[in-house]
């Protein structure tokens, strides 16, 4: 590898040491001997990355820079539009589609003169845990390719672990960035909702979406947070304020912040080695000055129940476009509704066909208030239960995941089982509050444990803050198995 | 105890074509899933209180302006079947 960071290729880029076409054709070189067997890529765009490369150079030769992302290899979670360039949501039902448009995300990538790589793998329409509700098949971890990459946001998180990218993006609606991250050894954050464009990011929850970066260290996370977001009158639900600056606490180090440690997410279902991990790294972090303080946040029980409600049922609404007229695939019928009755059930997977059926009742006549209603209720609490914590802390810590990589197949057969690997990731989202993962170490196995870090809204400046040091401290290397294999 | 729902309805609603083996595998799963949800319900809350934007937006409002939109022979050549800037379905009703 030429250069394990972003920070540390665009200093080579500057120098002249090195180019944004042999940056490039490193993270194309690793992709052609890690594909075969991670799968992280639906889409390798080497003709377009190569052109974009190409002017990368030409720009910084004339004296264009175009910022932090200039000449670095990035990769995109397949859910968002690329202008001419297949994007699918690993569905069927959007099999060939190249949209007429570019996400705002991917427009503020170009101009800053990033590099796309390609389009990765994900759970179809970002539902899932595990990469292994792709139509196009399933990822598998870097560090043990037996193993799932978590999910949905898979394919960029094993891009990243395994170096055939930078950086990437991904969506969070309910940890699909962070848990990921967490089973890859990477660096995975969401930020604010509202703060970072939904303009081309293919639609799954409106009200919890975000997208957000996959990095090997916390700066380059910070940087591609801070290339990406910004007000985008293309999205009603953004913000339009002062925004914090990720960059700005990283070197301060922790002494005098007050973190909470979060009572409801630990005990049953947490594997040992991550409880001791975590419970390892909050030691460390007062030593190195923190007041560390427990927090009961009693809502958080009933958490994941109100999620399993409210992004059904807004995946219900969401997913009504697709309905083989206007994009996408066709089966043939003798009316309208035939035609999308037997169009959507061809086109969506088994995992989507659940979520649109279980929305689609949460939202029915007779049930609405029961199930929809009060979920938008505890939502609320949830909400208050943050607000009052955060009253006594700055931020809050927990595991991101409560087990490391579980084993292919293990969980498919059982959804409940699988949706309650996001138990410590949803919160952050019912709130819509920024919260990343940073790996911390591995467990006797070699997996990778990540350890997850919560603050209020537009609080990004502190959580970067005491992520920098959880990172000094936990001291983690990136050392996949699928490289010391390949290598 | 799982929850029972009526199924092929819920399937109508959401257009969906599924066989009836299909159908009885997602009532049994979300039966399930809904007996989890439903712990919400053991949750005391205001009735009238609902989750806002966590930075308290509301609605977005812009000036009602021309401006360039997406080019429509590229939007059209996305879809299955279009014909002189239209889109083709078949009849929205039956013929019986």
């Amino acid at each position: 590898m030429i250069a394990a960071m972003v920070s540390e290729a665009g200093r080579l880029l500057r120098t002249g040491e090195t180019s944004a076409q042999a940056l490039l054709e490193d993270a194309i070189d690793t992709a052609s001997r890690t594909e075969a067997q991670l799968h992280a890529f639906l889409t390798i765009d080497s003709d377009g990355a190569r052109e974009a490369a190409r002017q990368a150079d030409a720009d910084l030769a004339d004296g264009i820079d175009r910022g932090p992302l200039h000449g670095i290899p990035v990769a995109l979670k397949d859910n968002m539009c690329t202008r001419g360039v297949e994007t699918t949501a690993a569905s069927q039902i959007l099999a060939g589609y190249v949209p007429p448009y570019d996400a705002t995300v991917v427009t503020r990538l170009r101009s800053g003169g990033a590099v796309i790589v390609g389009k990765t793998n994900l759970d179809e329409f970002a539902m899932g845990s595990s990469t292994e509700n792709s139509a196009y098949g399933t990822t598998y971890n870097p560090w043990d390719l037996s193993r799932v990459p978590g999910g949905s946001s898979g394919g960029s998180a094993a891009s990243v672990a395994a170096g055939s990218s930078l950086l990437a993006f991904g969506s969070d609606t309910g940890g699909s960035i962070r848990q990921p991250a967490s089973l890859c050894g990477v660096v995975g954050m969401k930020p604010t909702y509202g703060t970072v464009s939904r303009y081309g990011l293919i639609a799954f929850a409106s009200s919890l979406d975000q997208i957000g970066p996959f990095a090997r260290t916390v700066e380059d996370s910070a940087l591609a947070l801070s290339s990406i977001w910004g007000y985008d009158p293309l999205d009603s639900t953004s913000y339009r304020g002062e925004y914090p600056n990720p960059m700005a606490g990283l070197d301060r180090g922790v002494d005098g912040l007050r973190i909470g440690v979060v009572t409801q997410l630990s005990g049953e279902g947490f594997e040992p080695a991550v409880e001791a991990a975590t419970t390892d790294m909050v030691a460390r972090l007062e030593k190195a000055g923190v007041e560390v303080i427990e927090v009961s946040l009693p809502t958080f029980d009933i958490a994941l129940s109100a999620y399993y409600l409210i992004a059904p049922a807004e995946a219900s609404s969401n997913l009504a476009r697709f309905d083989g007229i206007r994009y996408g695939l066709r089966v043939d019928g003798a009316t309208t509704e035939e035609l999308m009755a037997r169009t959507r059930a061809e086109g969506f997977g088994p995992e989507v066909t659940r979520r649109v059926l279980l929305g689609t009742y949460s939202l029915s006549a007779g049930y609405y208030d029961a199930f929809y209603g009060q979920a938008q209720r505890v939502r609320a609490a949830i909400q208050e239960d943050f607000a009052r914590a955060y009253e006594q802390v700055d931020v809050l810590v927990s595991p991101t995941s409560p087990t490391v990589a579980f084993e292919a197949g293990a969980r498919t057969s059982d959804p409940l089982a699988m949706y309650l690997s996001d138990i410590c990731n949803i919160p952050a989202n019912m709130a819509g509050h920024p919260a990343i993962s940073v790996p911390v170490g591995l467990d006797d196995a070699g997996l990778p444990i990540g350890f997850q870090v919560m603050a209020p809204a537009l609080g990004e400046e502190t959580m970067y803050q005491v992520a920098a040091e959880v990172e000094r401290l936990a001291g983690f290397e990136i050392s996949p198995s699928v490289l010391r294999g390949a290598a | 105890m799982p929850i029972e729902i009526d199924i092929a309805h819920v399937a109508r609603l959401a257009r969906l074509g599924l066989t009836d083996e299909e159908l009885e595998s997602y009532k049994a799963q979300l039966g399930v899933i809904l007996e989890h949800a439903a712990r919400v319900q053991s949750l005391e809350v205001e009735p009238n209180v609902e989750a806002a934007h966590p930075l308290g937006l509301t609605n977005a409002f812009r000036d009602d302006d021309l401006r360039p939109s997406l080019d429509r022979d590229e939007v059209l050549g996305q879809a299955p079947e279009a014909i002189d800037g239209h889109f083709v379905v078949p009849p929205a009703m039956g013929t019986e």
